[in-house]
């Protein structure tokens, strides 16, 4: 047992692939995502048709996208709570300026993008270069946009998206046996898949060193707030993805957006991503947005209301922490 | 070495084991102590020692075996009864309130209370009269903690161990944080415990301090129990024997022989910053430069200045006889230099990651498009430095201080660095580690590597020198060829000669 290499795997490979993507404390999650579906099975076995499942993965897509965002911004270390508000400023602002016209569609996607980036760096040089707080910082973002977008359109919002704009949240490939493919479903998967490889990149190493420790991590030459910075564009760049889906899906309301940074932070943190930076995978991220997404689905086949879900999440959230941190709470220590 | 009196055993430890998550890490030690004795417990990183102090301070509970206060069996649920039953533990890591006074930590849980409200004046009277006690009546018991130095607050927290009564006072490698002089200090009141009846269970790494103050040692090997003698019958060499259990020839290796020197790689001039001036510094291909001085007297502000902590306001560096600035650890690394820090946890490693990912760390940090191609040779550098891990996907958490510090070495060494710079490189780390570090710093040093090493540890700096440069004050206070003794050594670091 001695001088092991990296490249040293398990002698199956399908092993190791597994022990990589589910490692991490996040095989939790895998089984209980799998337990809410058992539930809903056992309740209305017809939500495993095909079309209904298409159907939940277009209901889930923006989440899953919020969720890999917030994933990048909390394992290096911080928090994003700008991102509710941001999905329902760019769904508002994107109705305003198309105002149904179809040929608008496509810089209004530029300029919301354009606007996303912006976001994420005014949040991320703010945390870096200010050293405020991500807490704080991302608060007074959510605050300020919230304000301004109410400010702005008096309270309800004015114009329409066109048809184009629309069909991304909405539409899909029409196909067999799964009646339609939805678009959405094939960028959530796109925004995983890039997001896995990104990670496994030098910039996502340095990204979730930097989270574990932000002093090593300088002293290896990583540049602590450039990565960090470029994780809250990330995060902003994908809840305006995000806002395209829901805004196509939903539709244009003054509550767009509303109380999703907490549903983000909800799956992030189910999925075993722990808070302070440092663990946990985008896998893991994903099937806590899934998971969260498939809880709800199944409060509606209880026929629960709506309203019950900030209680849900609240107490989800304390118990993912709470579990995540079960090594660190050994019965006394009078030194750690 | 104190006359041994022939006093009562007022603790004797049998047949304790103890298993972590089914591995067995304690396979049945006994242990006695004498009051009135230092009895120094000795073994490599991983060897139980650590283990076995916290069994008998009650962090950790044995799954078997018994252990005898003065005749009477107890056992310790919770460290704070331990501590009432006069068994203290002076931690590596301390346990105190930095924002609160030395009287307030003392008596920290434990107030005297008039009409329901602290009695400070009691507290600090108390306080005043411990401190008195022990000659110490420079500490002021008002003084908050945080102005204290690293031995001061080590005081503290002994002062508190006594204020228990604490007739057993276990200590973790006390030395470990404290500068050289502090080190005298440490010793004195070491001593003066043990003339009280006090018995001592000494933990440490250094060999020295062992001989010069012990008059016991348990050796342990592997979580079992090698050998407890008298410290007058064993020899050093014979001591490290039993703790590796093979014998080192010579601690510090020779200088290989292809080893010659060349140009200058890292050239300071006139080096200077707040803490820093008139730091002038040279270290040619295949020379290894010492870097010697108490504590806060600029060894590792030179370090810190060259990596951009704190950078040099005056004066030049250059490296390979190019100027550079560095004002970041990337632009330094960029230049050809590395930096294995002080602090492996809380500056060295990611402890979360794997051994694979840090050990590329710097790779992916500063040379990202070449890091997939160059992180192929960590796993050469890894078994050249003889790792012991369970694979590159370990969490580098789980590997004991010595391995811990092979993956920063492996970090470093895969940039192929021109000058490398290693703070403190064998602190905490147990002797096998140790001795591969000094091989590593030959060899590189024969492949034409410039070392500048900086160390507390006398023996080290100058067993490896090619010169000794000393610092006092944030000033090159002389300079030493290699073969210089530590007397000489610490009467420039301390300012009774300059040479």
């Amino acid at each position: 047992m001695t001088t092991t290499a990296p490249e040293k795997k398990a002698t199956r490979p399908g092993v190791a692939v597994a022990a990589r993507l589910f490692g991490g404390g996040s095989a939790t999650v895998f089984a209980l995502l799998v337990l809410v579906f058992v539930a809903i099975l056992f309740l209305n076995p017809s939500f495993f048709e095909p079309p209904s499942l298409m159907a939940f993965a277009k209901k889930a897509a923006p989440l899953v996208v919020l969720a890999v965002g917030q994933y990048l911004v909390i394992v290096c270390g911080e928090l994003d709570l700008s991102v509710g508000s941001l999905v329902g400023a760019q769904v508002v602002i994107a109705a305003a300026v198309i105002d149904g016209q179809e040929s608008r569609t496509v810089p209004v996607l530029l300029l919301m993008l354009a606007f996303g980036v912006l976001v994420g760096l005014v949040n991320g040089l703010v945390v870096t270069v200010l050293k405020v707080h991500s807490l704080i910082a991302t608060l007074g973002m959510m605050l300020v946009l919230y304000g301004a977008i109410r400010l702005w359109t008096g309270g309800a919002p004015t114009g329409a998206l066109s048809e184009g704009f629309r069909q991304v949240g909405r539409e899909g490939i029409d196909m067999p046996v799964l009646r339609q493919l939805p678009w959405a479903l094939l960028v959530a998967a796109a925004v995983v898949v890039v997001a896995v490889v990104f990670m496994r990149k030098p910039f996502g190493r340095t990204l979730v060193a930097a989270g574990d420790n932000e002093k090593a991590a300088a002293f290896a030459g990583v540049r602590v707030w450039w990565v960090r910075t470029i994780a809250f564009v990330l995060s902003s760049v994908l809840a305006t993805l995000a806002g395209v889906l829901i805004g196509g899906y939903a539709g244009v309301t003054a509550q767009v957006g509303e109380g999703l940074e907490f549903t983000a932070i909800t799956a992030v943190v189910l999925g075993g991503v722990v808070l302070g930076g440092g663990r946990g995978t985008v896998l893991a991220a994903m099937a806590g947005a899934l998971t969260v997404e498939a809880l709800f689905t199944l409060f509606n086949q209880l026929s629960l209301p709506s309203t019950i879900r900030p209680t849900v999440q609240g107490l989800i959230i304390v118990a993912a922490v709470a579990w995540a941190a079960r090594e660190r709470r050994r019965p006394f220590l009078p030194q750690s | 070495m104190a006359v041994a009196p022939l006093t009562e055993t007022v603790l004797r430890m049998h047949g304790i084991q103890k298993s972590f998550l089914g591995v067995q890490v304690l396979h049945g030690i006994d242990l006695e102590l004498r009051a009135g004795e230092v009895h120094a417990l000795m073994g490599e990183n991983g060897a139980g020692k650590s283990t076995l102090m916290k069994v008998l301070a009650g962090v950790y509970q044995a799954d078997a075996g018994t252990i005898e206060l003065a005749g009477r069996e107890v056992a310790f649920a919770h460290p704070l009864q331990a501590q009432q039953a006069g068994v203290s533990t002076v931690f590596q890591e301390f346990n105190l309130l930095p924002e609160r006074t030395v009287a307030e930590n003392v008596f920290l849980g434990r107030e005297p209370r008039r009409r329901g409200m602290v009695d400070a004046d009691r507290m600090n009277a108390d306080t005043a009269a411990l401190l008195d006690d022990l000659g110490l009546s420079s500490i002021a018991p008002r003084r908050r903690v945080s102005t204290l130095s690293v031995a001061g607050q080590q005081i503290v927290e002994i002062v508190k161990a006594l204020s228990y009564d604490a007739r057993i006072i276990s200590m973790d490698e006390p030395t470990a944080a404290l500068a050289e002089e502090e080190v005298e200090l440490l010793y004195g009141l070491v001593r003066m415990l043990r003339e009280r009846g006090v018995a001592i269970l000494y933990v440490s790494h250094r060999l020295k301090e062992i001989f010069d103050l012990s008059d016991r040692v348990t050796v342990l090997k592997d979580g079992a129990l090698v050998d407890t003698v008298p410290t007058e019958d064993i020899t050093p060499d014979e001591l490290v024997r039993k703790m590796v259990g093979r014998p080192i020839t010579s601690f510090f290796p020779d200088k290989l022989p292809e080893t010659s020197l060349g140009d200058t790689r890292l050239r300071i001039s006139g080096g200077g910053n707040e803490q820093l001036d008139g730091i002038d510094l040279e270290v040619r291909a295949g020379e290894i430069v010492t870097l010697a001085g108490l504590q806060g007297s600029g060894r590792t502000e030179i370090a810190h200045a060259l990596f951009g902590v704190a950078r040099f306001t005056r004066g030049t560096v250059e490296v390979d006889g190019k100027r550079v600035s560095p004002r970041s650890a990337r632009q330094a690394v960029r230049a050809g230099l590395a930096l294995v820090t002080e602090d492996r946890k809380a500056e060295g490693l990611a402890l979360n990651q794997s051994v694979a990912a840090n050990a590329r760390l710097v790779l992916d940090a500063v040379l990202p498009r070449q890091s997939g191609r160059r992180a192929k040779q960590i796993p050469g550098i890894l078994s050249s430095l003889e790792l012991v891990s369970r694979g590159g996907d370990q969490e580098v958490r789980f590997l004991s201080g010595g391995n811990q510090q092979k993956v920063v070495l492996a970090k470093w060494l895969a940039t192929d660095p021109a000058v490398i710079v290693l703070d403190e490189p064998t602190r905490g780390i147990d002797v096998g580690a140790k001795q591969k570090v000094y091989t590593l710093m030959r060899e590189l040093s024969a492949r034409g590597v410039a070392i500048l090493m900086i160390s507390s540890e006398l023996q080290e700096v100058i067993g490896m020198a090619d010169r000794i440069v000393v610092l006092r004050d944030g000033r090159i206070a002389g300079e030493l060829p290699a073969g210089t003794d530590e007397e000489a050594v610490m009467q420039v670091a301390t300012g009774q000669v300059t040479s």
